[in-house]
């Protein structure tokens, strides 16, 4: 193998595991250290920085990061760090007062450009932020009465407390944004004709999807399209349930609705899903929090007809399936033959999937849509065909989840920011890195070192005869600050990078001999695959790369496989030349505005 | 304070016929100094007790004083051990040796603990074919008082101070041959591949194994100019042969070239396969053995690999004819026999 570019930032970028997932790249290590420290407030700014929103993706965010964590590699049993959660604990215990000093306060000189931002979700927010103190006048459009777009209308309160959703709305709306809530855009030609510098359209993924089977039109009376009601239940236009519901479909928005309606009033509550329960499309914690509500799940049952007696819903009949894979792996669910199964029902909502729609985009503007009625949008640039206007968040590239539209946004920021300035769009600005080392002395390093045996501490929920008599009441109380400190231990600093400079090796193989997961091989090179085969230890994980150095004096190279590295810094400790230093190394995302 | 080792072991480590992972066999965290020679011939222990498929409760650790001596807390963390004064881990292995032969001993011990105080025991074990494999760590000084001139440093050698040593080095493995060692072997710390089947092997033969290893002590020893350093001994290291050990019942599924391979069997049916590099050296012929260390030392080489083994010659026991059960496990059946047994005895005196 060819020596390892440790140069290029990217190689150390991947092994943070973590933050190479999180699609904000927020670096979690960083903060993990600093609600360590018991620095709530800097741990929250590290991450208001990258993901906008600590304090509601504490609670809600989809974690990418989780399953990504190394420590979840280390053995069977072993879990991720629980980096969401902590990001939480940054939040609950953030200081208002420090906060308010670290972050920039308008009003900003202006910068004579005007942008225009359609839909006030997440996207749209961060768009808002990054842009507002460059000096941008920003003006916000959204049909509803308030900001956050579907983390308000969608996302249940006892899942996310309408106050930390408040807050972080109002950290971005007072930065000088000019908000026209209560503002549906019903042509996008009539925004354009207000002579913006720049439209960025943040209108989500709006419409949800319908079931067009028999009894749908005789039963509409009680049959609910799952985002429009739990958005009526957001905006208090609903506040009961009938007795027996029946919540369609597999995904988060199911687990939402069926959750919120043990709180309205239903007393048998069922999510029926068509595939099995292992595929359904909701997250693991999604599902354990369904059940814990005593909420069966109901798999493999295909819908075959609401059934009206009377004029009124009284039930559903689904049909019995199977999945069978054909060669490819590919599932089809195939009728077991058996009786249809009759579940009654006084209300069934229908949770199904999301679609984007855009019957207020003009055809004619040159703004041009591709396959699926999609707009054509720039993956890296995310600029439509029409040069300024631009795309972010579920409108983009379909529904995802709150960190993907945060992500997105910042992108489209930098490339706002840079088409007013007239540069290059692709020419991206780079992310700040930097390397340090973190010797302090003899066995003594600028973070702990030290790897806990812990096991991932569980969060407290609320009792729940009590949060189930009230929609508004949180579920989950988050980790209290001694449990916050233990499992921020738990992390095992990807970030502090083991560096090897291979002209003060000597071979002694004492870092070989300490290294606790037997990392580390002096060996002859060969082709990586080869290579792999013939380490200390098995290297069969092929998403992780191979550090490899260049020729050392015996004709052998070092080669370290990243894979299980558990960054406790012993080789370091252990080579007597400090050919092996372990280095901090950061990396920020480059936001608008950093040069490119 | 970041000094303790983690508890996590790389999730997919290869188990050995017992079921123990490598980590099974380790000890306690070294305390010697960073990219000392000794820790990676414990390491080499480890692995070559892992790759035994070896019970750790079968093992007896012995050692003097030293930094050498020390490692036996860093190897084996699951087996017997006796960290005896300095020099005296012979006398200490005999006495334990004779009461349970059952064991497995693994002596350690530096230049300074074998080659000066403890010369005068380590030359009667050598003679009486203890059934021991006796590691020196050998780096040419006393390590652990700070590195001052042992008596297998080099004539010549440069210490760190910059003195040059007069006096002519005591060639351990040399004396071990003229003594009759039936196992001499020498090697490098720096060199696993070498060290891990000469150790297995060592373990395997059933009599006193020597293996002299030499070991820089990267504190005191490591500079230019000295003959035990890390870059010397690369630059003028010779292997005899590869070696490759063959346990029993295994089938040997190398290809090794005709002419220059040599198999030698050992008592408990493995085979050592050696692919010799030297020439004019037969590792059964004590006399080959002789010149060939001789000639490596005029010409400034060292040798190392397997110089020397004899399987047939009687250990300790063999000569004394001893009881065959360890003492701990006789019972009183068998110590005291009863006044029947006494009188065959005296009948036999008279
Ligand atoms: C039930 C449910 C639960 C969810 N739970 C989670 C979760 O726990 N974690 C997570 O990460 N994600 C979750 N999501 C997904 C997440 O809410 C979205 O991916 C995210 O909000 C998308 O952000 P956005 O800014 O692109 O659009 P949105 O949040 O959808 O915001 C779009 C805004 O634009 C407005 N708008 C649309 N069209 C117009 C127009 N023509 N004129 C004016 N205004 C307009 C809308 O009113 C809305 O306020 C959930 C989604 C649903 C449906
Ligand atoms: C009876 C006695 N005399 C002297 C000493 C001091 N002493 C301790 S270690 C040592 C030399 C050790 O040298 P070596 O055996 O080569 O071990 P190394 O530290 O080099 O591995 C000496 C002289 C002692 N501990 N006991
Ligand atoms: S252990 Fe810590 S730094 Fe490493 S991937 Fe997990 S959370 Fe990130
Ligand atoms: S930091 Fe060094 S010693 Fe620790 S696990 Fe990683 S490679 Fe091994
Ligand atoms: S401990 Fe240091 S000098 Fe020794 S082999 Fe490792 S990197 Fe090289
Ligand atoms: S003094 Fe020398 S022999 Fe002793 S531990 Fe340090 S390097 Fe090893
Ligand atoms: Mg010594």
């Amino acid at each position: 193998m060819e020596p390892t570019k440790t140069s290029n930032p990217e190689y150390y970028h991947k092994v943070v595991d973590c933050q190479y997932a999180c699609p904000a790249h927020t670096p979690v290590p960083e903060y993990i250290r600093l609600i360590a420290a018991g620095k709530y407030t800097e741990a929250y700014i590290v991450n208001w920085e990258s993901n906008v929103f600590p304090g509601v993706l504490g609670r809600t965010c989809d974690r990418p990061c989780e399953p990504a964590c190394r420590r979840g590699r280390l053995e069977d049993k072993e879990e991720p760090v629980a980096i969401c959660r902590l990001k939480r604990v940054s939040a609950d215990n953030r200081d208002e007062d420090l906060f308010q000093e670290y972050i920039p306060q308008g009003p900003f000189p202006k910068n004579g450009k005007r942008v225009a931002l359609i839909g006030g979700g997440p996207a749209s927010l961060t768009v808002a932020r990054d842009l507002a103190p460059l000096g941008y006048e920003i003006d916000l459009y959204d049909e509803q009465p308030a900001g956050g777009g579907m983390m308000r209308t969608q996302i249940p309160s006892f899942r996310l407390p309408e106050q930390v959703l408040n807050d972080e709305v109002g950290y971005i709306l007072n930065m000088g944004i000019t908000t026209h809530f209560n503002h549906y855009v019903s042509s996008l030609q009539s925004v354009l004709d207000k002579n913006y510098d720049a439209v960025f359209v943040g209108t989500g993924a709006p419409r949800g999807r319908n079931l067009e089977i028999p009894g749908r039109e005789e039963g509409a009376a009680n049959i609910h399209i799952g985002i429009e009601w739990l958005q009526s239940v957001a905006f208090e236009h609903i506040h009961s349930i009938g007795t027996n519901v029946i919540v369609l479909g597999g995904g988060n928005t199911a687990m939402d609705c069926c959750r919120t309606s043990r709180r309205l009033g239903g007393s048998n509550v069922k999510v029926v899903v068509r595939s099995p329960f292992a595929e359904m499309k909701a997250s693991p914690w999604e599902k354990e929090d369904a059940l814990a509500e005593d909420i069966p799940i109901i798999d493999n049952h295909v819908p075959l007809e609401f059934v009206v007696k009377g004029g009124k819903l009284v039930g559903m009949l689904f049909d019995r399936v199977a999945p069978v894979y054909d060669e490819q792996g590919k599932r089809k669910l195939v009728s077991t033959g058996e009786e249809p199964v009759f579940i009654e029902a006084d209300d069934v909502i229908i949770a199904i999937g999301q679609e984007n729609t855009f019957p207020w985009i003009e055809r004619d503007l040159g703004l041009e849509f591709g396959k699926w009625d999609m707009p054509v949008v720039d993956a890296i640039t995310y600029q439509s065909t029409l040069k300024h206007v631009f795309f972010g968040g579920d409108a983009a590239f379909g529904p995802a989840n709150i960190i993907t539209a945060v992500a997105q946004a910042h992108q489209a920021a930098i490339s706002i920011d840079l088409f007013c300035q007239g540069k290059p769009l692709h020419v991206r600005p780079h992310p700040m890195t930097n390397l340090v080392s973190a010797k302090m002395g003899i066995h003594e390093w600028s973070y702990d070192s030290m790897v806990t045996v812990d096991d991932r501490f569980k969060v407290p929920h609320a009792d729940k005869s009590i949060s189930l008599k009230d929609r508004k009441v949180e579920v989950e109380l988050g980790f209290d600050t001694h449990t916050g400190f233990l499992e921020a231990e738990r992390c095992l600093n990807c970030d502090v990078q083991t560096v090897f400079t291979e002209n003060r090796c000597i071979e002694c193989d004492a870092c070989v001999d300490i290294c606790p997961t037997s990392c580390i091989t002096f060996t002859m090179n060969g082709p990586e695959e080869e290579l792999r085969t013939r380490l200390t230890a098995p290297a069969t994980n092929t998403h992780q790369d191979l550090l490899v150095s260049d020729l050392l004096k015996t004709g052998r190279v070092m080669v370290k496989d990243e894979d299980v590295c558990l960054h406790c810094g012993l080789c370091a400790e252990r080579c007597p030349t400090s050919a092996w230093d372990m280095q901090l190394f950061s990396y920020y995302s480059p936001k608008a505005g950093a040069a490119s | 304070m970041s000094y303790v080792k983690p508890a996590f072991r790389h999730p997919e480590l290869p188990r050995n016929e017992l079921g123990y992972t490598k980590h099974d066999y380790e000890g306690g965290l070294s305390t010697l100094c960073a990219g000392c020679g000794h820790d990676s011939i414990s390491a080499a222990i480890v692995q070559a007790c892992f790759e035994m498929n070896i019970e750790p409760h079968k093992v007896a650790k012995m050692s003097g004083i030293g930094c050498s001596s020390k490692t036996p807390a860093y190897y084996l963390g699951h087996s017997h051990g006796f960290n005896s004064v300095h020099g005296r881990m012979p006398s200490v292995t005999t006495g334990a040796y004779l009461a349970n032969r059952d064991l497995i001993y693994l002596g350690v011990s530096g230049d300074g603990d074998t080659a000066s105080i403890g010369m005068g025991q380590f030359v009667h074990a050598v003679r009486r074919n203890l059934n021991m494999v006796y590691i020196v760590m050998n780096n040419g000084c006393y390590g652990l008082t700070k590195g001052q001139d042992s008596a297998t440093a080099d004539v010549g050698s440069v210490s760190k101070a910059g003195s040059v040593n007069p006096f002519d080095a005591i060639d351990l493995a040399g004396l071990a041959l003229e003594l009759g060692g039936t196992f001499v072997a020498q090697s490098f710390s720096g060199d696993k591949h070498q060290l891990v089947p000469l150790l297995k092997a060592a373990m395997h033969h059933k009599g006193f194994s020597f293996i002299n290893v030499l070991s820089p002590c990267v504190t005191f020893n490591n500079n230019a100019g000295s003959t035990k350093s890390y870059d010397w001994v690369r630059d003028h290291m010779e292997a005899t042969a590869t070696i490759d050990l063959v346990p029993l019942r295994t089938e040997i599924t190398t290809a090794y070239d005709d002419g220059a391979h040599q198999s030698v069997e050992l008592h408990d049916g493995s085979t050592i396969v050696l692919e010799k590099l030297a020439h004019d050296w037969n590792p059964r012929d004590r006399n080959s053995a002789v010149r060939a260390l001789h000639a490596a030392r005029d010409e400034g080489r060292i040798l190392t690999g397997l110089l020397y083994m004899d399987e047939d010659r009687p250990n300790l026991h063999e000569i004394l004819h001893t009881t065959s059960e360890p003492l701990n496990k006789l019972t009183h059946v068998d110590l005291i026999p009863g006044a029947s047994a006494l009188e065959k005895i005296n009948a036999g005196l008279r």
